[in-house]
């Protein structure tokens, strides 16, 4: 039988809440985001990292969250798909996502739009490429993908343009944006 | 479409709503990471499950020792398939017998027959108190031989169950016309030895989900899961668990998919009640892993098709199909033996033939059971039929558009009664190949191609012409088993103004991404004039609900027809009942109202007086004002409509009647080129055209088409559910699986045509399942790339590896997959 990890105490922000918690250190940062904090935005898809339906931004960094363990953000910041719409406005990408109908189901969606996230925080003008190589992570069973691209692409210059304005989502985009 | 076309489908009244691509309802809480799946509901004292599963394909149990297991750390208790077995009655077998003798237990009992089936659940406070402790079963296997091969499991070399005996599940002859004859007066005859039609899944990207809690004290079972077909599953649960099937509560919200996948679950919701009981009541929960999603959830039907001719007239034109197929359904039929009939939907597919003689059989192997996947079983007969036609084009050097339109059957002819007695309602698959054609800009490409190949290079353009066949007769079962129960197709919806005046909508369809929501809430807001946000449409499915029938469900694409339908006829009785409402409120003539919003809302007005009512007032006066109320006024506002297709029941012997409603038409055209290096085929350019009557939601529509897409490209290139000659599944992950992604899937250019449906209230066709087109016609390209090089594309699946092996083993490998032309 696997030994029992030993507890640990983290701290963790999480869309701008400061969480502490004593969890095993063997608890993943998708479950301590799921179970711990009930965040049930984040979702499982897969058990080898292939699917990209739990990722969030930490440390404005998109990250598997399921190959992440939740120690690993202690001390950091962590961004989910709750995080992103503000007083109840959605984000650009989000708003982008629903007017191209990028989602059915929506359970890759969270994960695509934290992805997104990654993405336009580094470059604000995607190719088509770009938007394909920075989803390649992004499992979608639902869409045939092409929806996606035409809201990412339209994300992007909503996003620029809010930046612009100092509007909502010029932002979260840029909360993103690597350290 | 043709002028007759356009006279024969009924008028759908006056639609501001349908027809529009109104933004989806589901998007509010979906965007927002607030969707309600299974996984996220928290049920205080939740136990969590883990199964312990065979590792072998074909082994008897010899021994299982669970005790380490139960003194565990958080263990409450853990259930071994022999304990549950004495628990439970074998699930129902849909097929007559040797199939019907099959005993389906919801864990293996003394036998493994597929690597994956679940042996033992354990089940504890935590998911990993539950790993932990399930590492400590102990289970001993004597192996046996695995069959993996449905012509080989025929044989009964290897018996799988040892109650039927055989491994055959199923067969029979389906013979129409004078095939004899036809192939006397034939010009051709075109042999083709062997077709491979191999196993994937769609596999939704939310795994399988339960929670289940058998309430002791009332006896009432609790579920809370993603099943897409409960209706289905609580008919297979009732007599299993002993229990009335009203004591069966089931409710979902959202789901992350399913393509059929999920119908099959119910083994899992058996056990997971079982445990439930086994700890007073508490909530028990299990949340599939990947892995054992792709070994042991549901794959789709694997189909292979041996000696097939081909007669043809001097045209081209085909008069004569006779051919074997063995379909393989895993370790359990669950769902099938129904598609060894489903197929016949779509006997002559998009084409005239008149004379056919089919043989069809179904067998049993050591693999994961088959559940009805996206396309179920019309797409492995449609994918045959595309490799004949495309095959017999090529041998007689006729064009592969001329080909086809030599053969199909043309719009003038619909409604078109198949040689089965199938009833193709519309449709004008010449037009769709003119639009598809002109989309991918089929002469320009003529030109390219001719010149790339004059520079050696692989390049091959492909058409694939499918059918959607939807709404299904039930009554199809009987020809499997004259004694199943089953017949016709029905849809409840339940539409109402709530205490406050609110229009509150629920279907028994089961939604996993299809935007019912919001279609539902078109449809309503077009009968009662009002905007579709003011109609809410509960999420999800439930059965204290209680709208939903014995068919309730999201599969078979239908929901276009019955699901609307149902909500149609709820929304108008409701109108009806708002109608006498408020002339005897208004003091007016029912003929002087008129349906609309008013400054508070959605209201009735009396255009004589002026005077108007809104839908609070209207509430308010029969549910909670309700004194003086005429005793005759005999209105509740709260409407249950059931929509029963029209269908007779098939004659059982001639295995002959119209076994869907209405049929959706995909014609999708392909540019593909191999890489000369590396062997990998690239999808140049591609084109997707859906026809599928009257649109209700035209982006809905073409995202259902673009999904659709994805699944058969990524079938035909990338996935594969294969198996080694053990029995071990060679992708178990989607890491080995690899389902399509946003580096290989290519972008769709999409056109589409309208062929209203005669036989459904609003033109519209069931569709969304696509009929697997991009698997017919990525093949289709493949081959007329590799048809100079000698090679026949023989398999569903190819990849760089086959192209390879098939040119490079050019005249040896005659057998499997890609094969060299005779
Ligand atoms: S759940 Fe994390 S990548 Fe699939
Ligand atoms: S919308 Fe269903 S997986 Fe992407």
């Amino acid at each position: 039988m696997p030994e029992r990890s030993d507890g640990v105490s983290i701290s963790v922000t999480v869309n701008g809440r400061r969480h502490q918690a004593e969890i095993e250190a063997r608890l993943l940062l998708v479950d301590f985001i799921r179970e711990n904090l009930n965040l049930t935005g984040t979702h499982i898809g897969c058990d080898t990292s292939f699917c990209g339906a739990c990722t969030v931004l930490l440390n404005g960094s998109s990250v598997k969250s399921c190959t992440v363990l939740a120690v690993h953000a202690a001390g950091g910041e962590v961004t989910t798909v709750e995080g992103l719409a503000k007083d109840g406005e959605l984000h650009p990408i989000q708003q982008a996502f629903k007017d191209h109908y990028a989602l059915q189901c929506g359970y890759c969606t969270p994960g695509l739009l934290m992805s997104t996230c990654h993405l336009l925080a580094r470059n604000p003008n995607p190719t088509e490429k770009d938007i394909r190589k920075a989803i390649a992570g992004n499992c979608c069973r639902c869409t045939g993908y092409q929806n996606i691209y035409d809201a990412i692409a339209d994300a992007a210059a909503r996003v620029s343009a809010a930046r612009a304005a100092g509007t909502h989502g010029g932002r979260a985009a840029a909360s993103a944006e690597a350290r | 479409m043709t002028e007759e076309q356009k006279t024969v489908a009924k008028s759908p009244g006056s639609n501001r709503w349908v027809g529009q691509s109104v933004a989806r309802k589901e998007e509010a809480r979906l965007l927002r990471g607030q969707g309600k799946f299974v996984d996220d509901y928290r049920l205080q004292g939740t136990l969590h499950v883990k199964f312990v599963r065979s590792a072998y394909a074909h082994a008897r149990i010899a021994s299982i020792d669970v005790e380490q297991a139960r003194n565990a750390p958080g263990v409450a208790v853990v259930l071994t398939g022999a304990e549950v077995a004495k628990l439970v009655q074998p699930f129902i077998e849909i097929g007559p017998d040797p199939g019907g003798k099959i005993l389906d237990y919801p864990m293996a009992v003394d036998k493994v027959h597929f690597q994956g089936e679940p042996v033992a659940a354990v089940v504890a406070e935590s998911i990993e108190a539950a790993e932990d402790a399930a590492e400590l079963a102990r289970v001993d296997y004597e192996s046996l031989p695995a069959v993996v091969d449905a012509e080989e499991a025929l044989t009964d070399g290897s018996v799988l169950h040892p109650s039927s005996g055989t491994n055959l599940v199923w067969q029979g002859e389906f013979e129409y016309g004078d095939v004899d004859g036809a192939f006397s007066k034939a010009a051709h005859v075109i042999e083709i030895d062997r077709l491979h039609f191999h196993r994937f899944s769609s596999t939704p990207l939310e795994n399988n989900v339960v929670i289940a809690q058998w309430d002791a004290s009332d006896n009432q079972i609790y579920f809370w899961c993603n099943n897409s077909f409960p209706a289905f599953a609580i008919q297979f649960l009732s007599p299993a668990l002993g229990v009335g099937i009203d004591q069966i509560h089931f409710q979902s919200h959202d789901i992350g998919g399913s393509f059929g996948i999920k119908i099959t679950n119910y083994p899992y919701m058996a056990v997971c009640a079982l445990a439930s009981r086994a700890c007073g009541g508490r909530p028990v929960k299990w949340v599939e892993t990947r892995t054992e999603h792709m070994t042991a959830s549901a794959h789709g039907n694997e189909r292979t098709f041996r000696d097939t001719r081909v007669a043809l007239d001097g045209d081209g034109v085909i008069t004569a199909i006779e051919s074997r197929h063995i379909d393989d359904c895993g370790a359990y039929p669950r769902y099938e033996p129904l598609g060894c009939i489903i197929w016949a939907q779509v006997l002559p597919g998009a084409y005239r033939v008149q004379n056919m003689r089919i043989h069809f059989s179904q067998a049993v192997t050591n693999k994961c059971p088959v559940g009805p996947n996206r396309g179920y079983s019309r797409m492995q007969h449609l994918w045959f039929l595309e490799r004949v036609i495309d095959i017999c084009g090529h041998r007689l050097g006729i064009p592969a558009d001329e080909m086809r339109l030599r053969n199909y059957i043309k719009s003038s002819e619909m409604p078109y009664t198949t040689p089965n007695g199938c009833v193709y309602d519309s449709g004008d698959y010449a037009a769709m190949q003119r639009i598809a054609k002109d989309l991918i800009g089929w002469d320009e490409w003529q030109s390219k191609i001719a010149e790339a190949r004059r520079q050696g290079r692989l390049i091959g353009i492909g058409i694939g012409t499918t059918l959607d066949s939807g709404t299904n007769n039930f009554g199809q079962s009987q020809i499997i088993n004259p004694r199943a129960p089953y017949s016709g197709q029905s849809e409840g919806a339940n539409v109402k103004l709530d205490i406050y005046g609110e229009i509150v909508v629920s279907i028994g369809s089961v939604p996993q991404g299809q935007g019912h929501e919001t279609t539902a809430a078109q449809v309503v807001a077009d009968v009662l004039n009002v905007h579709p946000d003011m109609v809410k449409v509960r999420p999800g499915f439930d059965t204290d609900r209680n709208v939903h029938t014995g068919h309730s469900g999201t599969y078979a694409s239908q929901f276009a027809v019955t699901g609307l339908s149902a909500v149609h006829g709820a929304a108008a009785k409701l109108k009806s009942e708002l109608s006498r409402l408020a002339s005897f409120a208004l003091g007016a003539n029912e003929d002087d109202l008129e349906f609309g919003v008013g400054t508070q809302g959605p209201e009735v007005k009396d255009n004589k007086s002026g005077k108007s009512i809104n839908y609070w007032g209207l509430a308010n006066l029969v549910n909670v004002n309700n004194a003086g109320l005429p005793p005759d006024l005999d209105v509740t506002l709260n409407c249950r409509y059931v929509y029963r297709a029209p269908f007779k029941v098939p004659d059982i012997q001639r295995k002959y009647g119209n076994l869907t409603l209405t049929y959706a038409a995909q014609l999708h055209i392909a540019v593909i080129e191999i890489d000369r290096e590396t062997y990998i085929p690239k999808i140049l350019g591609y084109v997707a055209v859906d026809d599928c009557g009257r649109v209700v939601n035209p982006a809905i529509v073409r995202g259902q088409v673009f999904g659709a897409t994805a699944h058969g490209i990524g079938a035909a290139l990338y996935e594969d559910c294969r198996y080694d000659e053990a029995g071990n599944l060679l992708a178990s992950t989607f890491s080995d699986y690899i389902p399509i992604t946003a580096l290989n899937m290519p972008r769709i250019r999409y056109g589409h045509l309208e062929s209203p449906s005669p036989f459904s209230y609003n033109g519209a066709k069931g569709m969304g399942e696509g009929g697997a087109a991009p698997v017919h016609t990525v093949c289709a390209a493949l081959q007329d790339a590799l048809w100079s090089s000698g090679v026949i594309v023989k398999d569903s699946h190819n990849t760089a590896d086959s192209v390879f092996r098939a040119l490079s083993t050019l005249g040896l490998d005659r057998g499997q997959g890609l094969g060299a032309r005779d």
